[in-house]
């Protein structure tokens, strides 16, 4: 499959950075304006949250900005429109990260339709289950050239990581320990569990998340992994107030990229 | 057999389990093993001795006789609000904590809204000597503070679910949290015939001893075991479930299911699921679901914190989708009006949720000859408040 993820995985050596926000986080209208700071700072795949409601895997963080998002008026018909030209501009590797009821409610065939339209190249349905993927919706997301992420956890086992591995596309994300995001991580502590994944040699690229906030975490992560997936960091920084967006995108991406 | 769950864990088109990787060792362990414990002698024996000699069943089913006379029907009374605690909800909790115990799982969560559920929770968690964890809603906790004394005194800790709209929807995503990040020794308690499979045929299964008793019981009082029609409210439909279980596949028996209408159901404050809802997805089940065009849970409005959900369970959303239970709805005022009437014509406070069923009688014509039975699913201690501000 002729994919921006699997393009960028094939072709860079270099640890990826990629960074999770909330459409319509901080205000409705800064998609465009985050998207192209992320790539000028060298960000090599970002994932865009579709807010909702109930987000039962995130934490705190990512539930206010889901909140705030959708006061601010922002749904799934109003994000394809701000993507509509994206492509004209951003060169990375675009996923869109959301839970499963907005989408069905879209109606699941019409948002493969805008994804491909638009340029997205992947999504991440935490609660889209591997057998309901497979059964209802894989055949159609690879009619439409869309890469499934899957995830993978401390507790998943050997038998079901080559199972998901075989049905992802993309990359696999590795959530870094049992809990939901944004929780603090000892990244030390894990190292056994990224040597083990690591050491399976599966077919797609790794990525961990959940609990990746510094260049620290962001090392340590990396060391057996492709790149790392910064989330409510970032939505923390871009939540401070008194300087520009610019201003604030280019001071995460040096605190992830240079030893502080 | 229709009406039972399939193999995948769907009723029709309803059901499924919509869970993050994070939760599927989990519930994949518990739905491995949940049908071999329940059907198994040993949990059998425990679970009908505590049923007996801790919950006090069998709940009588009492003739109304003065309620009867006044609708013009045999109306029978299904007493859960006898049971210890007040509820149907220890049926479930007892079977439940067994099911914890046989998996060795050291550590109770669950959420609650009235805080019946978190009470029958901590109950039994106090029984045996586990930790408990309730999550309620801020709003709720306010709301129903004497429930909250007493899961306190029970032992438990209750936790505010600050998220959201600050009710039972966001206490049950607090324990979904919860769950998440305590992969290995905690058990989730549900409340209701809701969640992933398989908690709705879980909890259906230990809600079914109310229509097991209702059989036995009609055969000894009317000669046979099914009446003309079953009466139950439904918040997330278990006491309903349990009510209509053993009848689901004798369609001579009509089920009538009352969802909260609030205020009424066109006005923006209802809970009226079966006719506000549209398939979507809420707490890993896929189901009726009240929403917004672009898939955002709709806050619900009821007067009864019990029947203030946005869903109903899968099971439900498959007998109104296919017509086997007919769906009714009640308002607020309907259901005071129930409670101050249940109290002078018997001599029995019910609870709110309950009144909501008892509510249905005043919409119905009878015949004259039909035998209706009808779930009082718990008793009105907990509304007391609300019962006298409301009292004209
Ligand atoms: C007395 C009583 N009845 C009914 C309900 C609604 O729950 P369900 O629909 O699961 O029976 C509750 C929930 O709190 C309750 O306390």
């Amino acid at each position: 499959m002729e994919n921006r993820i699997t393009s960028l995985f094939q072709e860079t050596e270099d640890k990826v950075m990629s960074v999770y926000f909330t459409a319509g986080f901080p205000e409705l209208n800064d998609t465009m304006e985050i998207l192209t700071n992320l790539q000028d700072q060298g960000v090599g795949l970002v994932e865009i949250g579709i807010p909702f409601s109930d987000p039962l895997a995130d934490g705190e963080t990512i539930q206010q900005s889901s909140e705030v998002a959708l006061s601010n008026g922002m749904t799934l018909k109003f994000l394809f429109k701000q993507l509509k030209d994206v492509r004209s501009t951003i060169k990375i590797p675009l996923i869109l990260m959301g839970y499963l009821n907005p989408i069905m409610q879209y109606g699941v065939e019409q948002f493969c339709k805008d994804c491909k339209e638009v340029g997205i190249d992947g999504v991440i349905l935490p609660d889209l289950p591997l057998a309901e993927y497979v059964a209802d919706y894989k055949a159609l997301f690879d009619s439409y050239g869309i890469c499934n992420v899957c995830l993978i956890t401390p507790q998943t086992s050997e038998e079901r990581i080559r199972l998901i591995d075989e049905h992802s596309s993309g990359f696999i994300y590795v959530v870094s320990s049992a809990s939901t995001t944004g929780s603090k991580l000892d990244t030390s502590g894990q190292e056994g569990y990224f040597k083990r994944i690591e050491a399976m040699n599966l077919k797609n690229p790794l990525m961990i998340g959940f609990g990746i906030l510094d260049h620290e975490t962001f090392t340590n992560a990396t060391k057996h992994a492709n790149g790392a997936i910064i989330g409510s960091e970032f939505i923390r920084v871009v939540k401070e107030e008194g300087s520009s967006l610019a201003e604030k995108i280019e001071r995460f991406a040096n605190k992830i990229k240079v030893t502080i | 057999m229709k009406f039972q769950v399939d193999e995948n864990g769907y009723y029709g088109q309803f059901g499924g389990a919509y869970i993050p990787e994070m939760l599927y060792p989990n519930v994949e362990e518990l739905k491995n093993a949940y049908v071999g414990v329940i059907e198994s002698e040993a949990f059998q024996k425990e679970f009908m001795h505590l049923l007996k000699d801790y919950a006090g069943r069998p709940s009588p089913l009492f003739h109304a006789q003065r309620l009867s006379e006044k609708y013009g029907a045999k109306i029978y009374l299904k007493r859960e609000d006898l049971n210890h605690t007040g509820a149907h909800k220890i049926n479930n909790t007892i079977g439940q904590i067994l099911m914890a115990e046989h998996l060795g799982k050291k550590r109770i969560i669950a959420e609650t809204g009235a805080g019946q559920h978190g009470v029958a929770t901590a109950t039994v968690c106090a029984l045996k000597g586990l930790e408990c964890i309730v999550y309620m809603g801020e709003i709720d906790i306010e709301r129903q503070a004497p429930n909250v004394e007493r899961m306190r005194l029970l032992g438990a800790e209750v936790r505010p679910a600050k998220s959201g709209s600050r009710t039972l929807k966001d206490a049950t995503n607090e324990a979904i949290r919860d769950w998440i990040s305590n992969p290995t020794d905690t058990f989730y308690i549900i409340g209701s015939v809701v969640g992933p499979h398989p908690y709705p045929d879980m909890v259906a299964r230990f809600q079914s001893v109310i229509s097991k008793e209702i059989k036995s019981q009609m055969l000894e009082k009317e000669g046979t075991e099914n009446p003309s029609m079953l009466i139950a409210c439904v918040g997330g439909g278990s006491n309903a479930a349990g009510t209509f279980y053993h009848y689901l596949d004798d369609e001579s028996v009509k089920l009538i299911a009352v969802e909260a209408a609030g205020l009424g159901i066109d006005s923006g404050e209802s809970a009226a699921t079966s006719v506000l809802g549209r398939p979507g997805i809420i707490h890993g089940s896929k189901t009726l679901l009240m929403q917004t065009e672009d898939g955002q849970i709709v806050e619900p409005y009821s007067i009864s914190a019990g029947l203030d959900y946005p869903g109903v369970g899968p099971l439900h959303a498959h007998l109104a989708e296919t017509g086997r239970a007919e769906f009714a709805s009640v308002t607020d005022q309907e259901a005071l009006d129930a409670v101050y009437e249940l109290c002078k014509l018997e001599g029995i406070i019910p609870a709110l949720e309950s009144a909501h069923a008892l509510a249905q009688l005043k919409k119905m014509t009878f015949k004259g000859d039909e035998v209706v039975v009808v779930c009082l699913s718990g008793r009105g201690d907990k509304d007391l408040a609300t019962y006298i501000k409301h009292k004209k």
